[in-house]
């Protein structure tokens, strides 16, 4: 006989401590987003007149043919790669399948020192040009590419892939039936191409060129090495060459408008694509065959950005690597390895426990509250690093300064900055930049996961305790190991933050790079940026992993 | 009318040397367990196989044979896919005008209206696919399909996805539609209730042949091998001994048909008895022991068993109440027998 009273809710009652805990976690990693986008309402001092009427025209301008060309050139090389790799069959199209994905591992300011160590004049390319032709200096016109247009280039190869991956996800996702409709309905294939396939495929690859687009703006280094004004370099120079920290403050909450823009983008885009999902059931592709000439063009048309983004300036980075290999890798470089290695465990350790902690926040209490604070926390994944630098420094110098009068108050003795220019605070900045990374994947795992799974375990007589020990972690380790492994790789690369915020003297090997080629030593931050290059290739394996699976898991 | 077709892929034969004709405005039907090829068939009439041998004609144009294999968009033949395949980001009207771009923009939006009418969607030519449940989509997929008037409308599977109860409700009145409209089509189910309300010419599929042509009716009292007797509704086959070439002795006693069965004097037999062909007669001296049943509301399936161990199986109307384990009187009224030479092993027979 049953005889129970049921109510509505939570069957486990607990204290809110861990859903006000997240919200403050989320208040916390959300401050220099706050802070930034707290000056727009700072008034406007002289500074940001002068900036208003001379560069900051040039940094919109500027920004936004950047954002132009990147989205053409990630466009054609992201859907072209995707549509060939995913729907025809070509020589090679199993291997440009993962192989496409690799400029990801390239950050943009390291493939822009490589090309411009490559193209220059006393570059092998130039030289080799005059050694062919005789001709000598002056006598030819060669692109230059410290220049927008070569910006554009060099962002576009290793950006595409983001436009890549969602393209070939939407392309692979369609029924493929609905091609083959519009086929009996009297439309070739290359018609067929454009009214089926790429609006299907729109929301997935506006969604990937969002990406791209706000990887476009963060960007500082290239930009920097190029001598292009854009935000980033702006927010730099009004700081450091004007001292201005409000004029700052304000370029970067303008420069957060573009993104939240974008971000808006490709959040619209994702949720339409729910509709264009129009079949559950996936027949195994029959791919197109493409014979003779068209052939050779797919290929080449995948070889392109493979070759430019990855394997040739992978190539002359370890070429440049062995020609200084002798002098480089001295005590000092493996210092800078040490640095760079702990520094990212340390961060991709500490964005892992803060993601489980709100990732599980938002299983146990899904509260409207406690999943806003949840989103508000990930809201750092799009923010330049230069932005949320100045969203740090700001608030942490004046907690210093706020400490320090209140001691020499108090007690006459003067504590100087605590916070600022401590690892601390570089760790800080690295969770709020990277902390969407690992708690987007641990959410994924946790996804998995289903309260059923909990329900059962604890109707067989296990304590929540031991639901979390024997299925949870078994279920979440992959998650939590691609975690870790992505926040690691991120900081890793990461330039901006940690070039205004490292303590002094401290110096990782993205910094490192950085100098150097400022000092026009590439050859001698080879070292240093194959180190980050290497790193950066373990998300892109784990990536290429997932596809070679999805591959096999279709059935048929 | 497809003629002699073998399909292939990378040398493992699926579809070997089949014969099909349809007359015009004729429904036909490839029906066969999953795996059979006949939607590889399908598939090549519509022209998205490639053939390894024969030819296909549609409405008297070859449209595939040696060295010629029209592309999809130049056969004039409209499909409806199994998940139907709308165009999530068209609306219904302009879903049904997708084939239609050779029109004028009046006459489009005339025939967009008159294909809507047909399959009673008239008015939701706004709505978007992701809004209509699943039979509404799978009548936007036909009035897509047939808009072009094409010279034959390819299905397949095209019920599958729907519930049980509405399958067969469906399959005739898209029958009626079709009719309606004289369009001929050629139909692709494993299940053999949707092909019978549907098709006028049922072909029956397995490895990649065709077994037998016919109607519903001629493939479920005349079926022309094993595999047919198997697969076109239940049955069991009872060995026997034929006497003459109307008769064959069985467990049951001396069967006889009113036509030749077509078996050699004295050669050991096999009758196909379908559950409808024994009766439930209390009177019979025939006693068979109930070994198993299944309620299905007007009568009951009784698995019987006879003194050999031979199962057979008996349609009874469900008020004759028997338990398991009973012994019940039973009796055979076949006119017609289908037989077939005794097969060693034959439980191998898919």
């Amino acid at each position: 006989m049953i005889n129970a009273t049921v109510t509505a809710g939570s069957p486990r009652s607990r204290p809110g401590y861990w859903a006000w805990g997240v919200i403050a976690l989320a208040l916390t990693l959300a401050l220099p987003v706050l802070v930034v986008l707290g000056f727009l309402f700072a008034p406007a001092g002289e500074v940001w007149e002068h900036l208003a009427a001379t560069v900051l025209q040039d940094y919109v301008v500027n920004s936004l043919w950047l954002m132009l060309g990147v989205a053409v050139g990630t466009l054609i090389g992201g859907v072209g790669t995707a549509w060939l790799t995913s729907m025809c069959r070509f020589p090679g199209r199993g291997l440009f399948e993962w192989a496409l994905l690799l400029p990801m591992a390239m950050p943009a300011y390291i493939i822009a020192y490589t090309y411009t160590g490559l193209l220059d004049f006393a570059g092998p390319v130039q030289t080799l040009l005059r050694a062919w032709s005789g001709w000598g200096y002056g006598d030819y016109w060669f692109p230059e590419i410290r220049s927008l247009p070569g910006a554009v280039v060099m962002l576009s190869l290793v950006l595409y892939p983001y436009v890549y991956l969602l393209a070939r996800a939407a392309f692979l996702g369609q029924s493929l039936c609905v091609l083959d409709v519009s086929r009996t309905l009297g439309n070739g294939p290359w018609r067929t191409f454009f009214t089926v396939a790429l609006p299907l495929a729109r929301p997935g690859i506006v969604a990937g060129l969002s990406l791209a687009l706000m990887e476009t703006l963060a960007d500082y280094g290239t930009v920097q090495y190029f001598g292009i004004a854009t935000f980033t370099t702006g927010i730099f120079r009004t700081w450091f060459g004007l001292g201005n920290t409000v004029a700052a403050a304000q370029l970067a909450a303008l420069l957060l408008g573009f993104i939240f823009l974008l971000i808006l983008l490709e959040r619209l885009s994702r949720r339409q694509a729910r509709y264009h999902q129009t079949s559950q059931r996936h027949q195994a592709i029959r791919r197109y065959p493409l014979r003779g000439w068209r052939g050779l063009v797919a290929f080449v048309f995948c070889l392109i950005p493979l070759a430019l983004g990855f394997l040739l300036p992978a190539g002359q980075l370890a070429a440049w690597a062995l020609e200084v290999a002798s002098t480089s890798l001295d005590a000092a470089f493996w210092r800078l390895v040490g640095h760079s290695l702990g520094l990212a465990a340390a961060a991709a350790l500490l964005a892992l426990l803060l993601a489980l902690i709100l990732g599980y926040g938002q299983r146990l209490r899904p509260t409207p509250g406690v999943t806003l604070a949840v989103r508000v926390a990930g809201l750092g994944y799009a923010v330049p690093g230069t932005v949320i630098a100045v969203g740090v420094i700001i608030p942490f110098g004046w907690l210093d300064n706020q400490i320090d009068a209140w001691m020499r108050a108090t007690f006459g003795l003067s504590t100087g900055l605590l916070l600022s220019g401590t690892l601390a605070a570089l760790l800080f900045t690295y969770l709020v930049r990277f902390l969407a990374v690992s708690l987007q994947t641990v959410e994924s795992g946790l996804g998995k996961i289903r309260p059923s799974m909990d329900e059962s375990a604890l109707s067989l007589g296990l304590r929540p305790g031991t639901v979390l020990w024997r299925v949870h972690l078994p279920i979440l380790r992959g998650s939590l190991f691609t975690a870790l492994l992505l926040v690691f790789v991120d900081v890793l690369k990461e330039l901006p933050a940690t070039l205004i915020l490292r303590p002094f003297n401290f110096n990782t090997l993205a910094v490192r790079v950085y100098e150097l080629a400022a000092d026009e030593r590439l050859a001698d931050a080879a070292p240093a940026a194959l180190a980050i290059v290497f790193a950066g290739l373990a998300p892109v394996i784990l990536l290429s992993r997932s596809i070679t699976r999805s591959r096999h898991a279709q059935p048929h | 009318m497809i003629s002699g077709v073998s399909i292939a892929y990378d040398g493992v034969p699926i579809v070997s040397g089949v014969d099909f004709t349809l007359a015009r405005g004729a429904i036909g039907c490839l029906l066969g367990p999953s795996g059979c090829g006949k939607t590889t068939l399908l598939r090549a009439v519509a022209g998205f196989e490639p053939l390894a041998s024969g030819e296909i004609h549609l409405h008297g144009r070859q449209v595939a044979g040696p060295g010629l294999n029209l592309p999809p968009e130049e056969r004039r033949a409209g499909m409806v896919f199994q998940d139907f395949a709308l165009f999530p980001h068209l609306s219904v009207a302009r879903n049904v005008a997708f084939g239609l771009r050779f029109l004028g923009r009046r006459e489009r939006r005339v025939r967009v209206a008159e294909l809507l009418e047909l399959v009673g969607m008239a008015g939701a030519g706004d709505k978007y696919p992701h809004q209509l449940s699943g039979g509404q989509q799978q009548r936007i997929a036909l009035a897509r399909a047939m808009a072009p008037r094409p010279d034959i409308l390819l299905l397949d599977e095209p019920f599958s996805s729907m519930d049980a109860e509405l399958r067969e409700q469906l399959a005739r009145e898209v029958r009626e539609l079709l009719k309606r409209e004289g369009v001929t089509a050629i139909l692709v189910t494993h299940d053999q209730l949707e092909a019978f309300a549907m098709a006028d010419r049922i072909a029956v599929m397995s490895g990649g042949r065709i077994h037998q042509v016919g109607s519903g009716f001629d493939l479920y009292h005349e079926p022309a091998d094993r595999f047919v007797a198997d697969f076109i509704g239940q049955g069991i086959m009872l060995p026997g001994r034929v006497v003459d070439d109307r008769r064959i002795d069985t467990e049951l006693g001396p069967l006889t048909g009113t036509s030749p069965h077509g078996l050699a004097h004295g050669t050991p037999g096999e009758v196909l008895l379908r559950p409808d062909d024994i009766l439930h007669d209390d009177a019979s001296p025939l006693r068979a022991e109930v070994v198993n049943r299944a309620f299905r509301g007007a009568e009951y399936l009784y698995s019987l068993r006879l003194a050999s161990g031979q199962v057979i199986l008996c349609l009874v109307q469900s008020h004759h109440n028997h338990a398991i384990g009973e012994h019940i009187g039973i009796r055979v009224a076949v006119d017609h027998l289908v037989a077939f030479p005794r097969e060693t092993g034959s439980h191998t027979q898919e």
